[in-house]
């Protein structure tokens, strides 16, 4: 094995090109990059989807993903040729020097093998240690990734551990072999906010404690500022802007960086709940579930004219079940959905089309709630046709002016397929679609969770024009406060299937609150690289007086 | 913008050698069948001369056991034999992805008695239903085209059902019911379209299938019904040639084999271009 040869570089990326197999062939999608990777040094990658930023992370493994290719450049780690090394080479770094935790660990794990099993694979083949060795150590590393029950927690079953555990479990597994390098691509992207701050810290101290160097991969800015000692920034697989985190933070040089740190600058000024209105929407002590488990018990709110109340809470808090219940998805049990005062019928198949109309949703996967087969023309002209009966000439106008609404040239999009369309596009037409209903409320589901941060914004500020131009109320379903914080009214928290807490905005965002409120507003990143440390300070010392702020699989 | 038309030219440019060769040889039988009183130079059930004559310039195959043309026999066979085949395939998928697309969508109770009458109608082996059925309704036309539909739409309907519940989960449909959609549109608006890939696969190796159940029927003398010319019944009539290393009557069955190959060429072709996979 060569040593470094100098300075410490660990991994040496020059004029890296990545090419990408389209339907016209091969198409480059990383157009020469440098990285540079000292031993130790923790690099974040950061840029919205398409960047290249996880095609990156992997080319630093030596490797390309299916229908991609490396096809300039050198990657140099340790002072070998990854390239175009032999699979062998690359066998024997992969795993045992250089590893890779994935987004979803629930993915990357195979169901059928226990977590120890799997985390002893790389470390027995490698011929690191045997595996009784293996698997004390396996325990070792639990504990320091703060694993619950570390003694016992590797012969369970992946099903059988939570998402942020899984994701720590993965990481544990990463280091098993003690690697130079760990490649993070999104780790904490999949997780909620409070389960967030667990792995970030697990990650941290661990990546700390045996010196290892680590790639880490995200589009949250806020998040690789906790992370990172320094930050690249990458845009259609050009770097936009290299520095070190505080620096880069404080002084952005390039515009698309001080975009990005001023995302979510967007904020509605918050109006009060009107006084003596009948409500347009009303949930009255709802209780429903699934067979004889109830997931709501006792959920009320009321949903104003031309106001936003945002539902907020962890998955599996019950919010989006909410909106199936108000939709008519999911029959109720006890309580009612009133609509201007009027209950209505809890099965949406025994509401009339106006109140069917009236009601509209937009999914949180644009990718989903669009057919692929259908044209935008189909998509948004179906409900002008169901509901108005709109045919012909009078049909195609309001078609033209739905997609100037929502900022889209009719003549280049009227006739494309979904999969012509960008994740943001997707959703703009969801909510024509949404739109062309003319409907009174609109519920939306983590509308703007899959997106990136800029084109989220995009989307806010869209919703937020449309509403005070059809006095719309919006019911806004998300687990995230910064969306929160931009365009809520209303708030109400949700914890495991009941209201906790709720109330005007800016009073929700004020203190004293309920125990699960403040985690979860506490655990919003912030840009601040030392927010981590001194939000782990702050807790510790709350829980020396008694008050412990801790996910609930912890 | 791409126009369909386009969009399947430059598809059949990229097609590999397997495919183009499958889809000449479907177009040449498509040819044959359709303009066959054009081609063939005799007719169908006209006697010619007498039995079982060597192939000369007259007759290019010989003569069959009554003594009509080989050649003139195989070509009006394909019209026969691939329009009922096609016929029946055609009503098989009718009646299949209907019911699959009715299991799928409107689950519960309809999904149930659907699934389980079809599980007993697969549990038994399917030619010898069709014998069956066949020796009690009688043996025309009409009755083998139900009977070989029906016992192959239930092939259809499991995979109608399968992949159509891939589809129902998805929140366009939920999107449809919630905006009050009626049970056709979802099903054939929102679901079918998105299911017609492996559908139209599944069609091509049904076809393959359905043609075999024609000729094995056929041979066993409970299928298309003499004078008519079928190749399945070809090979029975003429079967004692072989006995004196005449190979004309395998050439009926080399139509068959040949037919079921190429198609297979396309469906495979066609089952790697739609499933998306790169290589």
């Amino acid at each position: 094995m060569t040593s470094a040869p100098d300075d410490g570089l660990l991994l040496r990326i020059r004029g890296l090109k990545i090419e990408g197999q389209t339907e016209e062939g091969w198409a480059e999608i990383v157009h020469g990059v440098d990285l540079d990777l000292k031993r130790g040094e923790v690099l974040g990658l950061i840029g919205e989807s398409g960047a290249g930023k996880s095609t990156i992370g992997l080319a630093a493994m030596g490797f390309a993903r299916d229908g991609c290719r490396l096809s300039a450049g050198t990657i140099e780690f340790d002072g070998r040729e990854l390239r175009e090394a032999s699979a062998g080479t690359t066998r024997e770094l992969r795993g045992n020097r250089i590893a890779y935790v994935a987004q979803s660990a629930a993915a990357a794990f195979n169901p059928a093998h226990r977590l120890i099993d799997q985390y002893s694979e790389a470390p027995v083949q490698h011929g690191v240690m045997g595996r009784a060795e293996a698997e004390s150590d396996a325990i070792s590393l639990f504990e320091r990734l703060h694993l619950p029950d570390p003694e016992t927690i590797g012969f369970r079953y992946p099903h059988q551990v939570s998402g942020g555990q899984l994701q720590r479990a993965m990481t544990a597994m990463a280091m098993s072999c003690r690697p130079d390098l760990i490649i993070f691509d999104e780790p904490t992207t999949a997780l909620d906010v409070t389960t967030q701050i667990e792995v970030l810290a697990a990650i941290r101290d661990a990546v700390e404690q045996f010196g290892t160097a680590a790639i880490y991969i995200t589009h949250d800015l806020a998040v690789v500022a906790q992370m990172a000692d320094r930050i690249m920034v990458l845009r259609h697989g050009l770097l936009v802007e290299e520095g070190e985190t505080r620096d880069l933070l404080a002084e952005p040089q390039e515009e698309y960086t001080r975009d990005l740190l001023e995302v979510r600058s967007f904020q509605v000024k918050e109006r009060p709940r009107p006084v003596g209105e009948t409500p347009v929407l009303e949930v009255r002590g709802v209780t429903a579930g699934y067979g004889k488990t109830m997931i709501l018990h006792d959920v009320s709110f009321q949903i104003h004219r031309q106001r936003t109340v945002a539902v907020v809470g962890e998955s599996g808090s019950g919010k989006s079940t909410v909106a199936r219940v108000i939709t008519g998805l999911l029959p109720i049990r006890e309580g009612s959905v009133l609509y201007k005062g009027e209950p209505m019928p809890g099965r949406f198949t025994q509401r009339n089309k106006d109140q069917l109309r009236r009601l509209q949703m937009i999914y949180q996967m644009a990718d989903t709630a669009l057919n692929p087969k259908q044209r935008v023309r189909d998509v948004i002209g179906r409900p002008l046709e169901f509901y108005l009966g709109l045919t012909g000439a009078k049909k195609r106008e309001r078609l033209r002016a739905l997609l100037d609404m929502i900022e889209m040239e009719p003549d280049e999009y009227i006739d494309r397929l979904p999969g012509e369309l960008s994740g943001g596009q997707k959703q703009r037409i969801c909510i024509a679609r949404a739109l062309a209903a003319e409907p009174e409320v609109i519920l939306c589901d983590e509308v703007t969770s899959a997106l990136d941060p800029l084109v989220a914004e995009e989307i806010l500020k869209l919703l937020d024009r449309l509403q005070n131009e059809f006095s719309l109320s919006y019911m806004f379903i998300t687990h995230d406060l910064a969306t929160v914080r931009a365009i809520a009214d209303e708030v109400v928290v949700m914890h495991r299937g009941k209201v906790v807490e709720s109330g005007p905005r800016t009073e929700m965002f004020k203190p004293p609150h309920h125990d699960y409120t403040d985690l979860l507003l506490s655990s919003v990143p912030e840009m601040d690289p030392d927010w981590l440390d001194h939000l782990l300070a702050e807790r510790e010392e709350m829980a020396k007086q008694g008050r412990v702020l801790k996910a609930a699989d912890n | 913008m791409a126009t369909a038309a386009q969009n399947s030219l430059r598809l059949l440019g990229r097609s590999p050698w397997s495919a183009r060769f499958g889809m000449l040889i479907i177009l040449i039988y498509v040819v044959t069948a359709l303009g066959a009183p054009l081609i063939a130079p005799y007719g169908e059930t006209e006697i010619v001369g007498i039995e079982y004559e060597p192939w000369s310039e007259v007759y290019p195959l010989g003569t069959d056991n009554l003594g009509r043309d080989m050649l003139s026999r195989i070509i009006y066979g394909a019209r026969n034999t691939v329009g009922v085949a096609f016929a029946t395939t055609m009503l098989a998928f009718l009646i299949g992805s209907i019911a699959g697309l009715l299991a799928a969508t409107l689950r519960g109770w309809a999904d149930q008695l659907l699934s389980r009458i079809v599980d007993v109608m697969m549990a038994i082996p399917p030619l010898v239903f069709a014998l069956l059925i066949l020796t009690i309704v009688g043996t025309n036309l009409i009755n083998m085209i139900l009977v070989i539909a029906v016992l192959d739409s239930t092939r259809v309907f499991r995979l109608t059902r399968a992949v159509a519940m891939n589809v129902v989960v998805m929140d366009y449909v939920e999107a449809a019911r919630l905006r009050g959609e009626g049970l056709w549109w979802i099903m054939s608006r929102e679901i079918l379209p998105n299911i017609s890939a492996p559908l139209a696969a599944e069609f091509g190796l049904r076809f393959c299938f359905v043609f075999l159940t024609i000729s094995a029927l056929s041979f066993l003398g409970l299928g298309l019904q003499p004078p008519t010319a079928d190749w399945g019944s070809m090979v029975r009539d003429n079967a004692t040639l072989i006995s004196y290393g005449d190979i004309t009557p395998v050439i009926p069955a080399a139509a068959i084999a040949l037919l079921t190959v190429a198609i297979n060429f396309v469906v495979d072709w066609f089952l790697h271009e739609t499933s998306g996979l790169k290589e």
